[in-house]
Formats: C-alpha cells, sequence, structure tokens
C-alpha cells in the first residue's frame, strides 16, 4: 500500500513536472503580455510531431531529437510572435482568446491534414525503458529521466533569470513595461524572445510528453485545460507558482485517475475550480 | 407595450418641450433610454423565418436548428456583448436545460411545455450559483472558472451513464402533444413553430432587458467596472443577475434541442459547443442581439454546405476565419453592416 502510494506521487510529480515545462512559457508570456495565449498547447504539438517525424524518417537517436524539438517550435514561435500576436497585446482579452481559439483550430486541422487523425507512436530507446530499483522500489525509468530533465531546465531558467542580463531585462519588463522602456530596454525584443523561449520549452515537453500524453492531432485541445490551469491557479508572470500548481495539479490527476478511475477527470475539475475560489489570483502572487 | 409607453414618453416630452430649454438638446438625448420601438428592418427580419417556412419546406429541420442556436448565442450576448464577462463554459447551461427536459421526457413527463421552464429553472439555478464564482477574479479566473465548469459538467454526463446514457446520449424521449394539439411530426412543421414562438417571445423579454437601465448598466460595467460603484450601481449583483438570465435562456435552448430532436448527445455538454458559440456570436457582431441570430444563421448554414466535403478543412476555414475577423474586421457581420450605413448616412448629409 506504502509502495503503491510511493509510486502515485512519483507517477504525478514525473506528470507534473511536464506540465510545468510546457505551462512555464505560457505562464512568463501571460504575466509578461498580459496575453492569453490558448493556443500554447500547439507548440507543444510541433515539438512532438518533430520528434516523431525525425525519429521515424531520419532515424536520429531520441535525445537527439529533442532540441530540434525544442528549436522548432521556437522559431514558429517566434515568427508567429512578429507577425501575429504583438499586434494583440493591446487588444482586450476577448480578442485574444478568439485569436489563439482560431490558430489552435487551424493547428489542429494542419496536423491531422499531414499526419493523420491517429496516435503517433515513438520508439524509447532501450536504456529508458523498464523499471529501474531504487531504494526497493520499481520506478519507471522514462519518467526518472523527464523528472531529471525538468529538473536541470528548471535550473537553467532560474539561472537565466535571475543571474543573466537578458533576466533582469525579463524581470525589469513584467514589473513595469513603461519604466523598462524608459530605461533604454529594448522591451519588444524581451518580448519576442521570451515568446520564443516559451514556445521552444513548450515543444521540447511535447517532444517529451509523447509516451506519456500521447500524440495526436487533437493535443492542443485535450490539453489546453491542463496548462492554463498550471498557469491560472500557479499565477502568471512567475517560476515558482506554476512549478508549485504543475506538481500538485500533476499528483493529484495520477492519485484521481488511480484510486477512483470511477469518476476520473473529475477530481482535477473539482481541485481547480476549489483553488481559484480560494486563490482567485494564483498561488503565488507577483508583486505590483 | 413597450412601443406604447416610449409613444407616451414622446408625446410628453413634446408636451413639456418648453419647461425643459434649460437642457439642451443634445443632452437630452443622450440621457434618455434608447428608443425602444421596432424598426421597420427588424419587422422584416423576423418575416423571414415565417417566409423561410414556406419557401424552404425541405429545409425546416435546418432552420429550427438555427432559430435554437440562435437562442442559445442570445444568451451568450447577455452576458458577452452586453456584461463583457467572457465565458468558455456556457454550453454547460445548455447542457443541463437538454437533460432536463431530455430526463423528464423519458421518466414520462412529455408535456413540451413545463419541460421548457422546468429545464430554464435547473439551468437559472446552476446559474446563479456559477455566477458566485464567476464575479471573483478577472478575466483569466472567469475564464477558466467557465472552462472548468463546463468540462466537470461533462465529465459527469460521461461517467453517470446510467443516468444520461453516456457517450450513447439520451433516447427514448417520448414528447407529448404541443398544447395537448399539435404532434411532433416527422417533418419538423410543429418543431418548427414551437422553436420560433419560444425564441420570439424570449427575444422580446431579452430586447426589452437590454434597453432598460438595467441593461444600460450592464453596459456601463462592461465599459469601465470600476467607476460604476461611483454612481451606485452594485456591479457584482448585476453581473449574478444577467449571468443567471443568460443560464435560464441557455438552458431554455437547450431544452427546445433535446424537445424538437427527442434526442440528447454528451456534445451538448462539450468544449466545442461553447467555442463554436463563440464564434458565431463574434461572427454576427456582439451586443447587438441580431448579431447573435445572424451569427448562428451563417455559421449554421456554412457548416451545412461545407463540413459535408471535410470535416478537417471545415475546422481549419473555421480558425483562419476567427484569425481575420479579430485582425481585421472586428465588430463581425452587423459591425460590418453598421460601418456601411453610417458611411451613406454621411454622405447623404455631406
Amino acid at each position: 500500500m506504502i509502495g503503491n502510494f510511493v509510486g502515485v506521487l512519483f507517477d504525478g510529480i514525473a506528470y507534473g513536472s511536464l506540465l510545468f515545462l510546457i505551462s512555464v512559457g505560457l505562464s512568463v508570456t501571460m504575466g509578461l503580455m498580459n496575453f492569453i495565449n490558448l493556443a500554447h498547447g500547439a507548440f507543444a504539438m510541433v515539438g512532438g510531431y518533430v520528434c516523431v517525424t525525425v525519429l521515424q524518417k531520419m532515424g536520429m537517436p531520441f535525445l537527439a531529437t529533442l532540441p530540434l524539438a525544442f528549436i522548432a517550435a521556437a522559431v514558429i514561435g517566434l515568427v508567429l510572435e512578429r507577425t501575429l500576436y504583438r499586434q494583440l497585446y493591446q487588444a482586450t482579452h476577448l480578442d485574444q482568446v478568439l485569436f489563439s481559439i482560431g490558430l489552435t483550430f487551424m493547428a489542429v486541422a494542419g496536423a491531422t491534414f499531414l499526419f493523420g487523425p491517429t496516435q503517433q507512436p515513438v520508439n524509447l530507446p532501450d536504456w529508458l525503458r523498464g523499471q529501474v530499483h531504487v531504494l526497493g522500489l520499481d520506478l519507471g525509468a522514462y519518467r526518472l529521466f523527464l523528472i531529471a530533465v525538468v529538473v536541470l531546465v528548471t535550473l537553467g531558467l532560474y539561472l537565466l533569470i535571475e543571474r543573466t542580463r537578458f533576466g533582469a531585462q525579463i524581470r525589469a519588463s513584467v514589473d513595469n513595461q513603461t519604466a523598462a522602456a524608459g530605461l533604454g530596454i529594448n522591451v519588444s525584443r524581451v518580448f519576442s524572445l521570451t515568446f520564443a523561449l516559451g514556445s521552444g520549452l513548450a515543444g521540447l515537453g511535447g517532444g517529451l510528453g509523447i509516451d506519456v500524453l500521447g500524440l495526436d492531432p487533437s493535443f492542443p485541445v485535450k490539453y489546453m485545460v491542463y496548462f492554463l490551469l498550471v498557469v491560472a491557479v500557479g499565477g502568471a508572470g512567475s517560476i515558482k507558482g506554476p512549478l508549485i500548481a504543475a506538481l500538485i495539479l500533476g499528483v493529484f490527476d495520477v492519485a484521481g485517475k488511480y484510486y477512483v478511475p470511477e469518476v476520473g477527470a473529475f477530481v482535477i475539475y473539482t481541485l481547480m475550480v476549489v483553488l481559484l475560489i480560494l486563490f482567485p489570483f494564483g498561488l503565488v502572487r507577483r508583486k505590483a | 407595450m413597450s412601443a406604447f409607453s416610449s409613444s407616451a414618453l414622446k408625446a410628453k416630452s413634446a408636451a413639456g418641450a418648453t419647461d425643459n430649454q434649460l437642457v439642451p438638446a443634445m443632452d437630452k438625448s443622450a440621457l434618455r433610454l434608447p428608443n425602444d420601438r421596432w424598426k421597420p428592418l427588424e419587422i422584416v427580419f423576423w418575416l423571414l423565418p415565417v417566409a423561410s417556412y414556406f419557401l424552404f419546406p425541405d429545409y425546416l429541420v435546418l432552420i429550427s436548428q438555427i432559430m435554437i442556436v440562435g437562442l442559445f448565442a442570445l444568451s451568450l450576448d447577455l452576458i458577452l456583448g452586453y456584461a463583457g464577462i467572457v465565458s468558455l463554459g456556457h454550453a454547460a447551461f445548455f447542457g443541463l436545460g437538454a437533460y432536463t427536459a431530455g430526463l423528464l421526457s423519458v421518466h414520462g413527463w412529455g408535456e413540451p411545455i413545463s419541460g421548457l421552464l422546468a429545464a430554464g429553472v435547473v439551468a437559472g439555478i446552476a446559474g446563479l450559483i456559477v455566477s458566485f464564482l464567476v464575479v471573483r477574479g478577472q478575466d483569466l479566473a472567469r475564464l477558466m472558472v467557465t472552462l472548468g465548469i463546463g468540462l466537470m459538467l461533462f465529465e459527469a454526463a460521461n461517467k453517470a451513464a446510467f443516468i444520461t446514457g453516456g457517450v450513447d446520449g439520451l433516447s427514448g424521449m417520448a414528447m407529448s402533444n404541443l398544447f395537448g394539439v399539435f404532434e411532433f411530426d416527422l417533418f419538423g412543421k410543429t418543431a418548427f413553430w414551437y422553436s420560433f414562438g419560444v425564441l420570439f417571445i424570449l427575444f422580446v423579454l431579452m430586447r426589452r432587458l437590454v434597453n432598460s437601465p438595467f441593461g444600460m448598466s450592464l453596459r456601463g460595467i462592461r465599459e469601465g467596472g470600476r467607476r460604476m460603484p461611483a454612481i451606485g450601481a452594485h456591479v457584482d449583483r448585476r453581473l449574478k443577475a444577467i449571468f443567471t438570465v443568460a443560464a435560464v435562456i441557455a438552458g431554455m435552448a437547450g431544452a427546445l434541442l433535446a424537445q424538437t430532436t427527442q434526442f440528447v448527445g454528451l456534445d451538448v455538454l462539450g468544449f466545442p459547443r461553447s467555442a463554436e458559440l463563440l464564434i458565431m456570436l463574434v461572427l454576427g457582431g456582439t451586443g447587438r442581439l441580431y448579431g447573435a441570430l445572424i451569427g448562428a444563421a451563417v455559421f449554421m448554414v456554412a457548416q451545412d454546405k461545407i463540413s459535408g466535403l471535410d470535416p478537417a478543412y471545415w475546422q481549419f476555414y473555421i480558425g483562419l476565419f476567427l484569425v481575420l475577423i479579430v485582425l481585421f474586421a472586428r465588430g463581425g457581420i452587423m459591425g460590418g453592416a453598421e460601418k456601411i450605413i453610417a458611411r451613406f448616412k454621411r454622405k447623404e448629409a455631406a
């Protein structure tokens, strides 16, 4: 029973860290640009399809496909930000919602056209399959790998935002755009690069997540709620908030599906509504 | 009644014109409530469905569906177009209404009008409860709460298959005759007039509502919610009220769909229904009532014609269309028409 519980906890943490990886970009763009981007899952899907295509068509090793997933999603994000997204920063939230729903629909239809409506298989290398014995527990090797990658990425993000010049520019722009621009920071460039980084991380998450979340054209719609949830519950504009929120949601979702399968996804939605009532501005509220 | 009161007002203002000399004419028209009189164009608009009954007898089912979805879009227009609440889960109330009417009929209560009212009551109670959550927080939190509640209800209906029929849908509805006289026939004639009647009555009520002082205060909240308390408006209470009203109407639209098709599918609660509803409303133009009806008609006819070719292409075009509307054509069909009319008027004046 205890071992069971630890297993569920472990799976939940792996699932949650994947959610965090995909959603962190959304959190930053929402905090930075106040843009409600429902199409964020589409960038994750791009990463997933890049991964699968490169893996199957070109036979590249799995690890080598992940940077490609990051780069492809980041480039698409950069282009879309430069051409379309930036026109709507001043628009109402309704416009942003409609625009990003439109993008999502196009991404879903495009993926169906290019890859067909079926689930994409992913062939993991042998060393990522099966179980690993740690302290008398059987843990999935791939999930351990997932957690390790997310820990590394989070550390990297932390260093980037807290220790570099670019990170300082991001923080300054989040806190006060006008003042940041007045100090000579090119806020528009910071926006573009941050958006590209966030999309890239989503793409990386999409590639890593094929084995856990699956990959088919409905991906952006199916998981949209989860990504938004992480940001809405965690609080937009921070990294710590979404991390905590993603882990909570991941653990509860896995536990709910394991212990009470008959109510299924009900657990997560109830949790979400309760959390939003208790913390209407997110768990970690950004300093004004 | 409304026409009477507005003409009475006019007579009064004409008689009292000399007393009000101090107030400049411009200000008076700005302070007055909108003219509630039915314009000729509106009357023509409402004759269209009647004409289409005789012109397109083969499309009665589609036209009934358009009117039902139009009613549903009207309910969203109340909260989105007038009060400015972005909801991604409005299908929750539509579905609640549909299942209420459906379950009543399956369990032997087939009388349509009472089923319709019961659906409105159930959806309204749910709307009242949800409205307490919606008025907390800003756009993102509202979006999430409405989306979450929609998904919760969908999951609930999916899992509670012993009540709702789950994925297979709720079938076996037996409707009794409308007013005890008109049978729901295979050609959808009764369904047509039933839908038309309910839509028209509710439209008249909604039209009255949005042109009332209450409706004006909603527009005030939409334009600047923080300033409204300063003129004595209780913002939260008004938002709760309109959200509840919108839920009642959405529930009735759901009931109409269930009663006229005699089937309730799980998709009445699905996210795509909420999203498509938003698209129709934006396509037609928000905050105008007629935009909701026109948007629903255009969307449903286009869907009927195009989606037969390939559902995936249809979705691509809706997406492209949405992006283009947001970037270039704010205000939708009605907004565009108003701009053209305004341009003509300016030319005439010049």
